[in-house]
This record gives structure tokens, sequence and C-alpha cells, in this order.
């Protein structure tokens, strides 16, 4: 088994008149782990949900291809599409009247690559009471019980919508792992939606950053790390040097400033810096993440 | 473990160099599979894949087909080749610029370094001694 690749082309989704996602034109490369950040309401759900065929979109399509699939199809009522497709949601979408492994079965008989022995293995791993109805369980085993669902569904194309809110550091940990040693052993398309940056960061290969809608950027994650820089010192001095810059953000104390640029410093300009006695420090991934989504003005220089 | 301010692959190949000069690994010694280290230590496995490739690049590790990765028979010397040209440069030369700034006189430091010289095992004399000269130049 491959995992799934998705196009989509202009994907608008409207939600009464007002756009929650505004022409988004990206790819996601089959088998890999694909971070898709945003704030709260940046689009990031109704991306998910519109990949897993849940929702329609308004204008423009999403197209899955690869794996058993062959040719791209959309994936709104498509039973063959959505059966490979599995989008795990911090509610579960689990039936609250049933039990645990009626919840299984159910599972089990849709998903064409099921792993009973994975299931078996994490339930066990997560604790999770396979006797009790689902509407009984507290909210960190329900999203266990929908991590554990998700990852033995091993779906071709399979995606993770802030699932593991609801779970403790502990278990959070637990699920990365079992994450990552199934990923390793059958690769397949992750798509894992957070805005728990540092958290999940080191366990993605590619991150799709989203803001009001729209694509911010999409890049290797380790393309990221290392690609901001604060240049701090004396603020004329600062200014001079950032001007032909895209600046991220801007701080004052006193006579002394910090400015956040993105983008490879070049030799020359590192030369000049360092002798001016301008301190050059590494932005984080997650401080980048903040500036790229936060401000206005920031966003406005990076379209 | 990794920080976010660089990218992680060159902090894996940075750590397993580390581990390499000071003998925690061992020449022709098997190294974790990149799943492996990708689980052990929660990262992807490309990005680990990517930090491992960079070591056969730079001929610190070899590849066996089909059994793993190997720390190469050389690559102890040529990591410690390569620190000690950058020796003088970034670790001497800022401790002299804060012994300055701070007012420790240098006779000081030497006087610290020649008690330090003194103890050590003879084996590490000569690796200093050697490089005094090329350091010199």
């Amino acid at each position: 088994m491959t995992g799934l690749g998705v196009r989509t082309e202009n994907l608008t989704v409207r939600f009464s008149g007002v756009p929650a996602l505004d022409g988004l034109d990206l790819r996601l490369a089959p088998d890999k782990i694909h971070g898709l950040l945003g704030r709260n309401g940046s689009g990031k759900s109704t991306f998910a949900a519109t990949l897993a065929g849940f929702r329609k979109a308004d204008d423009g399509r999403v197209l899955l291809d690869g794996g058993d699939l062959g040719d791209a199809r959309e994936p709104y009522e498509d039973a063959i599409v959505t059966s490979r497709v599995c989008l795990i949601r911090e509610s579960g979408d689990l039936v609250g009247s049933a039990q645990v492994k009626q919840v299984l079965g159910l599972a089990a008989a849709l998903r064409p690559y099921w792993s009973e022995d994975l299931a078996g293995e994490l339930l066990d791993k997560f604790e999770v009471p396979t006797g009790k109805r689902v509407q009984k369980l507290s909210r960190g085993k329900k999203s266990a019980l929908g991590a554990v669902v998700g990852l033995a569904s091993r779906a071709p194309l399979t995606i993770f919508d802030e699932t593991y809110l609801g779970m403790d550091v502990p278990t959070r940990n637990l699920f990365y792992d079992a994450l990552l040693a199934d990923y390793a052993e059958v690769p397949r398309t992750i798509v894992l939606s957070t805005h728990l940056v540092s958290e999940v960061s080191a366990l993605l290969e590619e991150v799709i950053i989203l803001d009001e809608g729209r694509l911010v950027t999409q890049a290797p994650v380790d393309s990221l790390r290392g690609r901001g820089a604060s240049i701090a010192g004396p603020a004329a001095l600062v200014d001079e040097l950032t001007a032909d810059l895209a600046v991220l953000a801007e701080q004052r104390l006193g006579g002394t400033k910090s400015t956040t640029v993105l983008g490879d410093l070049d030799d020359t300009l590192l030369t000049k810096a360092r002798s001016a006695g301008l301190e050059i420090g590494p932005v984080g991934l997650q401080e980048l993440f903040v500036h790229l989504t936060g401000s206005k003005s920031a966003k406005e220089s990076n379209r | 473990m990794f920080d976010d301010r660089s990218p992680i692959y060159l902090q894996i190949a940075e750590q397993i160099k580390n581990d390499i000069v000071t003998g925690a690994l061992a020449e022709d010694e098997q190294v974790m599979s990149t799943n492996q280290y990708a689980t052990f230590y929660r990262i992807n496995p490309a990005t680990a894949a990517k930090g491992f490739a960079q070591l056969v690049d730079e001929g610190v590790l070899y590849k066996k087909r089909g059994i793993g990765m190997f720390v190469s028979p050389n690559a102890r010397e040529l990591l410690r080749t390569g620190r000690r040209d950058s020796f003088f440069a970034e670790v001497v030369d800022p401790m002299i610029r804060e012994a300055r700034a701070i007012g420790v006189p240098l006779r000081e430091v030497v006087h610290h370094i020649e008690k330090s010289a003194a103890e050590e095992p003879a084996g590490t004399k000569e690796a200093i001694a050697g490089q005094a000269e090329g350091g010199a130049s």
C-alpha cells in the first residue's frame, strides 16, 4: 500500500457567504507526515473535513490520487475514496451509545486496511476499556479511542484534527510514539492539524501554514528552522541593515531595537552586522509561526 | 533533545559526530537504523534519514547493503582534524576576548592551562603539541 497524494485547485468553502477556505491551491506529497498549522479559525478543520469528503467545496475542488485509487478522484460522496481517507476529529466522531468494541467492529468493516493486531495493541497501551459505552469514557479515553481507530485504520490518507487535545502529556507522547512506529512500518500520507507547533514539529516532514483561509506558506519543516533571524542593537543601525529584508516583527526598548526578519541572511550582511556589534540570533519555529500568522503587516509582506 | 532553531538533520549529524569524537561510538560500529533513531528520539524518519545521508556524504558513516550503517574506520581522526582546524578560532579566541572583557590577565589563563597540561596523559600531549604549530600559522 502507498499513501494518497492530495491536490486542491482554487478550493473555496464558505459559511453563510464568509470564506473559511479562500482559493487554496496546494499539493500534499504522498507518504509524508504533513503538519497543518494555523491559529483557531484559520480554516484547518474545514480543510481537513473537505479532504475527507465530509464537506463539499463551494468553488474549486479537491483531488486525491495514488495508492490503489489510480486516477485522481474527488472525495465527496465517493465511497471508495472515503473508505481510504480517515479523518479523526477531537470529538472522535464516535457513536456515544455504542460500546468501544462495536466502534472497533464498525471501523474494521469500513476500513480496507484495518489492522486488528495494531488496534488490540494500542487499546492496551492507551488502557481503553473495550466493554464500556463511548459516552461513559473520560475525555482523554475518548481521544485515545479516536487515535486507536485512526492509526489501526492504516488509511492511505490519515488526518488527525486536534485529536490529541483531550489527552494529557504522557498520553500524547504515547500517541506520537505509536504514530511514528506504525508510520515507519507502513508509510502513508498523514496530516496532523494542530496549533501545538513546538510539540509536534519534530514529527513532521512538511508544513502548511494557513491563516484566514489562505495559504501563508508550505515548506519542508527543516527549511523553516533557522529561516528567521533576530537582529538587535542600536535602533538606527538595525534599521539600516534590515531596510531591504522581510521584517516580521519589531521591538524597541529605549535606543535598542530588535527586529525579526525572514529569509537567509547573506554573508556581507552578517559580516557588517557583526563588525557593527549587532547581535544576531536564530528564531525558533514556534516563534516564526506566531509571527507569520500574528500580525496583518507580516502577512501582507508574505503574500 | 533537538531544538527548533536550526534544521534537525544538522543537529542529528552533529550529535553523531560528537559521539564518534568522544569515543561513545567506535569505528566500524553499527549505528541505529534511521527508523530506530526516529522512533527513539521522536522525530520524522525522513529527517533522520537526511542527517544520516549527510554523514555518509562526508565519509563519517558508510553503508553496508541490507545490513545498515557503520562508523567509517577513519571517522574519528577525520572529525578530530576538522575540529582542531577551528579550535583556536572558535574556542580559544573567544576565551581570550572574554578574559580581556572581564579583566582576567592572560598570564593567569596560561598558568591555569599549564596546570592542566601537567596532569594530562601522554597521548593528548602529542596531539596538542602537533596542533600548536598548526594553530600558530
